[in-house]
């Protein structure tokens, strides 16, 4: 019997609930691993339960600062969507949202995925023909998209102001129906408890303090609860990657931090059936199953560590959320929070052995790195294990930003708050 | 956030618009090498900390400060005009 079940539910229930193990153990670190993965967030944990899964390996911790999920993977908003224009991006996303489809089989765990389809809006003429070409682009690599019109918006989601008289009138819509959301906590959950029973040791407050350096090669960590030693050490700290790099003398790497907001509103009733992305600013939104409102929009747009950001954001969130729901303004928000995002230069990610030998390096993920979670999990393990990039993560490299071979979803440049 | 305009006084981050780093330094004109270039677009040092950084007073004297703010506690130590009307160098 699965570990986690309806029937498990019925016969603990009449049991007295006696027989449920923790979802993971609370592992004390060994003196050596095969493999250590600093940083036990989405990205780290999937790391992990792949490099047991998909590549044998019996000898693997997460080395994490604090418990596991307080980190980005428990702050985002949660969409999931393979809807990129680039051919890198496609393929790697939509494997990623194909893991996502057999998620919570392949873990014995519910993480909510929910495909309950990702509306673009669009508010002109010229973005509808923007949205078209994204839409064929897509199709093109085999990934479902539809360009759909007002009417079609007005049946999906019947609750957007679409009369002439809105700021930005809406024309119609790029839908990916595939997309969706999925409940964050369960991912990182989920991840932790499919790699425990595979033998992983997850490593809580034990933040990497310093790595252990033999002639030049990275052989291990240095953290308050000893030294911890292994043949490979794979580096996945999102927000923290230049701090963390540094510690291992890597400076100057093309990422930034920078603080990203979310806010969620008190319950209502169903209002917004799919995801929905306003077209004539930033701002998406979602409605949680609880009923709140899910929401956020740009960063905050200077460098920071604090995860916080400040009013004037706050304003321009809400006001783009009301330049479609103008129906909500009288709800209130409930909480409001902010994560550190890895932005890089060119918006894309890095995943990649180096750059010092026994040292590997996922980052890079801006404020998109949640629906990645699966496929980078499953292309870094390999990255790990083989010693070299799997085809989905070859062009994610760090030499690319001298080489010329930026992979710009955005267009916007060597600004990283911009992507 | 606040910030003091060395010009219009102390005013809300929201009047201002960020523009990166201050510490990424341009090579002259004439430098033929990649390298360096490569370093002064895409590498950044990203401290959890101290950082220098330029913002535009954009919603006041439009000015160009240079501002030195701590990135964790968004506290700003001190804010200057760009070029020959700063204070100092
Ligand atoms: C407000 C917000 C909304 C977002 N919305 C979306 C969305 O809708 N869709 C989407 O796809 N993405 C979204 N994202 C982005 C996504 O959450 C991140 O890209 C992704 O979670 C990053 O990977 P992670 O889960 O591994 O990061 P994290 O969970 O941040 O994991 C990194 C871990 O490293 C640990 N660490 C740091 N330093 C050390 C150290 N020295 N030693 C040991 N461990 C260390 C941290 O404690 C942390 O647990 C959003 C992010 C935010 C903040
Ligand atoms: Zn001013």
């Amino acid at each position: 019997m699965a570990e986690y079940s309806a029937l498990r539910v019925i016969t603990e229930g009449l049991r007295g609930n006696r027989g449920w193990k923790p979802a993971w153990r609370k592992a004390e670190p060994k003196p050596r691993y095969d493999v250590i993965v600093v940083g036990g967030g989405g990205h780290g944990l999937a790391t992990a339960y792949y490099l047991a899964k998909n590549h044998g390996l019996r000898h693997v911790a997460v080395v994490e600062a604090g418990p596991i999920g307080l980190g980005n993977v428990g702050r985002n908003t949660t969409i999931v969507r393979s809807n990129y224009l680039l051919p890198e991006n496609h393929d790697f996303y939509e494997w990623s949202l194909k893991l996502w489809e057999g998620l919570s089989h392949e873990l014995n765990y519910n993480v909510m995925f929910s495909q309950r389809g990702v509306l673009n809006l669009a508010h002109s003429p010229e973005q509808m023909d923007v949205a078209a070409e994204r839409g064929n682009a897509m199709r093109l690599a085999g990934i479902d998209a539809d360009l759909i019109g007002r009417d079609e918006v007005a049946q999906l989601c019947p609750g957007i102001d679409l009369s002439e008289e809105a700021r930005f009138p809406v024309a119609g819509g790029l839908i990916q129906r595939r997309a969706g959301t999925a409940r964050h906590d369960a991912v990182a959950w989920g991840y932790a408890h499919a790699a425990d029973r595979l033998g992983v040791d997850i490593i809580e407050n034990a933040p990497v303090t310093d790595f252990i350096t033999e002639g030049g090669t990275i052989t291990g960590v240095v953290t308050p609860r000893g030294e911890i030693r292994a043949d490979k050490v794979g580096v996945a700290v999102a927000g923290m990657t230049s701090e963390v790099m540094r510690m291992a003398g890597v400076e100057g790497l093309p990422i930034e931090s920078h603080v990203l907001q979310a806010f969620v509103s008190e319950p209502v009733k169903p209002l917004v059936h799919c995801v929905v992305t306003y077209g004539a600013g930033h701002m998406y939104v979602s409605q949680s199953d609880k009923g709140g409102l899910v929401f956020g929009g740009s960063l905050d747009f200077y460098n920071s560590y604090a995860r916080r950001g400040n009013l004037a954001n706050v304003h321009d969130t809400v006001s783009e959320l009301l330049a479609i729901f103008p129906n909500v303004a009288r709800i209130k928000l409930l909480r409001s929070w902010g994560g550190i995002m890895d932005m890089s230069m060119d918006g894309s990610p890095i995943i990649t052995p180096g750059p010092l030998p026994g040292l590997y390096l996922n980052c890079g993920w801006c404020y998109g790195g949640f629906k990645a979670t699966p496929a980078s999990g499953w292309c870094f393990a390999h990255t790990i294990a083989r010693d070299e990039p799997h085809a989905l993560n070859a062009g994610f490299t760090l030499s690319r930003f001298a080489e010329g071979r930026h992979i710009d979803e955005a267009g916007t440049g060597a600004v990283p708050g911009l992507h | 956030m606040l910030i003091p305009c060395p010009v219009c006084g102390m005013r809300d981050a929201g009047e201002y618009h960020y523009r990166g780093d201050a510490t990424a330094e341009r090579p002259p004109l004439a430098e033929e090498a990649a390298e360096p270039w490569v370093r002064y677009v895409y590498e950044r040092q990203n401290p959890r900390g101290e950082h220098l950084e330029f913002w535009q007073h954009v919603h006041g004297c439009r000015q160009f400060l240079v501002v030195r703010r701590n990135t964790e506690t968004h506290e700003v130590f001190e804010a200057r005009l760009v070029g020959p009307f700063g204070q100092g160098e």
